[in-house]
């Protein structure tokens, strides 16, 4: 489906968090680090909604707490205290941070706000232990330029990051907390990005900008994006969570795909003849008219004590499982939201049900108690009689929505560019003033210090790493793209290695371990020189730094001399070398008899191939040679 | 003060006053070319007076610092916010009476997102509707007696507190919480206990280590769980209902002469010294922790003992006290000391003299221990078998902070200072136990 983005009137905001590098959280002095294996510690809340004096409350966080949803904490104490677990006050807001977000609003010329006030931004889905966020505007008003177009920043904005979720059982969602209160930055522009494209160009500038202070976290989820898309006729949906920067478009594309295919539903309904009433919550309890099954799903539910209910949906025929992007139809869109309101592994329409195994007789029995003619659609569920009560009764609000268009709510970005349904979108951002912080007060010699060491703008860096370095045009904006530039200016100046070397390990080696499945990401800094340094010094080879860089990643506390010892990839010293270049001749004497010193490329290959990484290749060459023309000279005599 | 410019003042407040603005203003500030737009905040009385804060639209709040060209002007007002409390749960006939008296720790609030005000919310109407729970729990009647911080409390509001319960009781109630600031809940709880004797229902006090304007508060918990005390636990005695742990689980119920507050900041702050806790909540039943307590029995006359001496000072003693510290609480006219002297109940020899001295002058003298833990005892040692001599009273496994209340009551019921020796040292409600177990 080819999409004029303009004529459907595409705005895309985006609100880029990215992780700071600092040397504690924001509001404590833990480490940020996360945790792997079992938590040291657990414990249990439950999040109250607060009511605002509006009287109003956030209706999903309220349904929730009424069905008594618990989360578990899981935490260890070398990534967690008492500030994480809610037990003890914040501490004072991280200066390290807070100055990283300073010199980020000067470098995309936003003004730096007076005086900075920490809020609470109320979020009760459990993902802080306190039931908000501590954050705070530090700049505001900015602008970057990107392919000629002005694009502006509304707000630079620190930040705690929430908790990271490990699971759900029943009632009770488990979340980590060594992610909680580590430093973000958070980058919003305003809603006047018009196509997939520059959606992603801007992405990419502004973590250009963050890279360029040298001072952000990198690998997986260090950069999460948030976009806000609309289009003229649907809606502002929200979705969260993009850590893959070239996925942007592709999300931008399907999420307008979606909408646009919503809306085509929406009108096929009114072509239909459908009004919003006829959609009734009333279901019927089927589980004795389906009590010899052959459909092994609700069979199992059956036998497990639950029931089963089905719901009558008018007019959807053929619609449920009409495909809206790949892999999502408006059936999906139904599951994802009878799972969240009544918890149900999922649901079965009849726009698919030919694949479950029911009877023809089983199927006309429901039909008849739903009462479902020619055009009509219709859902079952098998559950708990409360949890499947909730779930259709989110299946026929959302069946309601159809009618209507497209629903706002907040999704969460999937791998392939799809999204899912995660929950309604809260109202406005409910914020109170976090009164156990107390407001820091920016000075304008602060502010003029600051800007006069802003760091170099990446644009300027390209043209510095041609000139100084003497990379190609390439190779440097690759890395001024990647997430090594910061590292790569000290790797050089610390090693002997040639520049152009470390460039390309950096940018195409990197790209092809990654696509290789290699977590490249998990090499720290430290160890990056420490391989560089023992290049630089010989103790290895050029070969064997995919090898080295894969250990390390699986490995990841130990030291790159530990990794070349346990690959065995030391340097093997001059006397070896010239021990195993004699070994090889005399193995394949009747090579070197024959060709004479024409076998130098053979005996190269035969080296390598069983040395590769231990020897470097101008060393063989040279051996070899120097041998041969003995051996020449030899035969001569 | 100017209630519609709250916490402004000095310059930035004579700027407000001059552009005829107030908090809840729709407001522009113009600095030079930069412009910003936003909701005029009350100011921290901390803040200084350099500074106007606004809500800008997507609710953040920032300051802005005010200089010779700053100008202000109103462009409009947020309405304020007008509340409409949902609709109260259903009340379920023939549940048992709870009353809840405030002292000023607040335990339920709402949050007025325009301006960042947290309100109390104290009428029954309110907590039904905002911890809708407790409707299924008890019927509650409210009144705060006081609006104070724990830490402002004196023996007077402990004399009031106890004579406001009695009349609760005294109407037939089947239970008293009493809500209030954590800091000094300790002591208040010492005092009800020796103020009201033969009680015939429980008195539970119950605070908060999160505030209650956040959703994850321990405060709405802690309530459901001393309310639940108040209405069916089966003992008559006053208590602490707190969290257990640090989960939202169980609420643990302290007796109230062995409670002390462990810990500045964790929920599970409070915990039983030298002895077991009486009973918990758990999913809404109670669970006994022991057998031996005060039954209920709504036939029981309450005896309401409510005064208190206050000249009576808690002294900590220090490797190399000065002995003067005594000898001026001596003279200030101070009825009673208790002293905390380290590990079993001892303090230098250099201030032996003066202890001596204040004892021969009518003042009641007591030995705890600093430790918290253990038991007071002065036979091991000389030091402790001289002060025992020289007429201290060595108080046994009683926190130092009951030692001090007890004392203030005591001395508040009776002047004859052998009498007051006497009952010092007698167990009058659970303050003293004569064995302490292994709880570990
Ligand atoms: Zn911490």
């Amino acid at each position: 489906m080819k999409v004029d983005f303009s004529a459907v009137g595409l705005k895309v905001g985006l609100e880029c968090h990215q992780q700071l590098a600092t040397k504690e959280k924001l509001f404590c002095a833990c480490k940020p680090d996360l945790f792997k294996g079992e938590p040291e510690i657990t414990f249990l809340r439950r999040l109250r909604p607060t009511q605002s004096e509006l009287g109003q409350t956030d209706p999903a966080a309220y349904f929730e707490f009424l069905k008594g949803v618990k989360i578990l904490y899981e935490a260890d104490s070398k990534t967690s205290c008492l500030v994480e677990m809610d037990e003890e006050p914040p501490h004072e807001l991280n200066r390290e941070a807070l100055e990283t977000a300073l010199l980020v609003s000067l470098m995309t010329s936003a003004e730096p706000v007076d005086e900075v006030h920490v809020m609470r931004k109320v979020v009760i889905d459990g993902s802080n232990t306190t039931g908000f966020q501590r954050t705070c505007v530090v700049g505001m008003n900015g602008s970057i330029v990107v392919d000629g177009k002005t694009v502006p920043i509304q707000h630079i904005s620190l930040e705690e990051d929430a908790a990271r979720k490990t699971g759900a059982d029943g009632l009770t969602v488990r979340y980590r907390i060594d992610r909680l209160c580590v430093p973000l930055i958070e980058v919003t522009t305003g809603p006047v990005i018009y196509s997939p494209e520059e959606a992603r160009k801007v992405a990419y500038a502004i973590g250009r900008i963050l890279r360029a202070t040298r001072r952000v976290k990198r690998g997986i989820g260090t950069i999460r994006q948030d976009l806000n898309v609309s289009i003229s006729d649907g809606a502002l949906i929200e979705i969260k969570g993009v850590q893959e920067l070239d996925l942007i478009s592709q999300i931008v594309e399907f999420e307008v795909q979606r909408q646009l295919s919503l809306l085509s539903i929406r009108d096929e309904l009114k072509k239909r003849g459908l009004s919003e009433d006829e959609i009734r919550d009333d279901s019927a309890d089927v589980t004795s008219d389906l009590a010899k099954t052959g459909c092994r799903v609700i069979q199992k539910a059956i036998g497990q004590g639950k029931k089963v209910f089905a719901v009558k949906l008018p007019k959807f025929s053929g619609l449920l499982g009409k495909e809206l992007i790949p892999n999502l139809r408006l059936g999906t869109e139904m599951a994802d939201r009878a799972r969240f309101w009544g918890r149900v592994g999922g649901i079965i329409h009849s726009d698919e049900i030919a694949s479950y195994g029911l009877a023809e007789d089983e199927l006309c029995l429901i039909k008849r108690i739903l009462k479902v003619e020619q055009q009509d659609a219709f859902v079952l569920v098998a559950d708990t009689e409360e949890n499947a009560f909730d779930a259709l009764r989110a299946v026929t609000e959302r069946a309601r929505e159809a009618l209507k268009g497209v629903p706002e709510e907040t999704r969460g970005s999937n791998p392939d560019g799809t999204t899912r349904y995660m929950r309604p979108r809260p109202g406005a951002a409910r914020m109170y003033p976090e009164t156990d912080v107390p407001p820091i007060t920016i000075s304008k010699d602060y502010v003029s210090r600051l800007r006069s060491q802003l760091p170099e703008p990446l644009e300027k860096t390209v043209e510095r790493l041609i000139k100084k370095y003497g990379l190609n045009e390439k190779l440097a904006r690759q890395l001024q793209d990647s997430e090594y530039v910061a590292v790569f200016d000290e790797l050089v100046e610390r090693t002997k290695v040639s520049p152009t070397f470390i460039a390309a390990t950096l940018t195409e080696t990197f790209k092809a371990l990654k696509r290789d499945g290699v977590e490249v990401d998990k090499v720290t800094d430290d160890q990056l020189i420490g391989v560089f340094e023992l290049l630089g010094l010989e103790k290895t080879s050029k070969e064997a730094i995919p090898e080295i860089i894969t250990w390390l990643t699986k490995n990841e506390s130990s030291s790159p001399s530990e990794a070349i010892k346990a690959l065995g990839l030391s340097i093997i010293s001059e006397q070896e070398l010239s021990n195993v270049v004699d070994e090889i001749i005399r193995n394949n004497e009747d090579a070197v008899r024959t060709k004479g010193e024409g076998a130098l490329g053979f005996l190269m290959g035969v080296v390598m191939k069983k040395y590769r990484g231990k020897v470097k290749p101008d060393q063989v060459n040279a051996v070899l040679k120097e041998r041969l023309s003995k051996l020449k000279k030899k035969s001569l005599h | 003060m100017n209630e519609s410019l709250s916490g402004y003042k000095g310059r930035v407040l004579d700027v407000l006053v001059k552009s005829k603005v107030q908090v809840g203003d729709l407001i522009r500030i113009n600095k030079g070319d930069i412009t910003y737009e936003g909701i005029l905040i009350p100011r921290s009385e901390l803040g200084d007076d350099k500074h106007i804060v606004i809500k800008i639209r997507s609710g953040y709040n920032i300051g802005v610092e005010v200089t010779e060209e700053t100008k202000v002007t109103k462009i409009g007002v947020e309405k304020a916010p007008a509340f409409t409390p949902p609709a109260l749960p259903a009340q379920k006939p023939g549940l048992p009476k709870v009353s809840i008296i405030s002292t000023g720790g607040t335990i339920a609030s709402r949050v007025d997102y325009r301006t960042g005000a947290v309100r109390p919310a104290i009428s029954a109407s309110d907590l039904y509707s905002i911890v809708p729970e407790l409707s299924d729990v008890a019927a509650i009647d409210t009144q705060i007696l006081f609006s104070v911080f724990s830490e402002d409390l004196t023996p007077k509001h402990w004399s009031k507190l106890a004579v406001t319960v009695a009349e609760h009781i005294s109407q037939g109630v089947d239970g008293v919480v009493v809500t209030h600031g954590t800091d000094t809940m300790g002591y208040t709880a010492a005092a009800l206990s020796f103020a009201l004797r033969n009680l015939p229902v429980p008195v539970v006090l119950v605070g908060a280590q999160r505030s209650e304007d956040r959703p994850s508060s321990d405060a709405a918990s802690n309530l459901i769980g001393a309310v639940s005390a108040a209405a069916k636990a089966p003992f008559a005695e006053v208590v602490v209902a707190m969290h257990e742990t640090i989960s939202d689980e169980s609420i643990v119920l302290h007796r109230g002469t062995k409670v002390r507050k462990l810990h500045t900041s964790r929920r599970d702050a409070f915990k039983t010294v030298n002895a077991q806790p009486i009973a918990k909540v758990l999913d809404g039943q109670i669970v006994k922790l022991t057998d031996d307590y005060l039954k209920r029995d709504k036939e029981k006359s309450l005896i309401l003992q409510p005064k208190f001496e206050e000249k009576v000072a808690l002294i900590k003693f220090y490797p190399g006290m000065d002995s003067k510290i005594i000898d001026w609480h001596v003279e200030a006219g101070y009825k009673g000391i208790i002293i905390e002297g380290t590990g079993l109940g001892h303090v230098r020899q250099a201030i032996f003299h003066s202890i001596k001295k204040a004892i021969e002058k009518g003042v009641l003298v007591a030995m705890a221990s600093q430790c918290i833990w253990g038991r007071v005892n002065m036979n091991v040692y000389t030091t402790g078998r001289d002060l025992v001599a020289m007429g201290v009273v060595p108080l046994q496994d009683m926190l130092a902070e009951t030692a001090l209340v007890k004392i203030m009551w005591i001395l508040g019921q009776t002047q004859d200072k052998e009498k007051a020796k006497d009952l010092l040292a007698t167990n009058l409600a659970y303050e003293i136990s004569s064995r302490t177990v292994d709880t570990n």
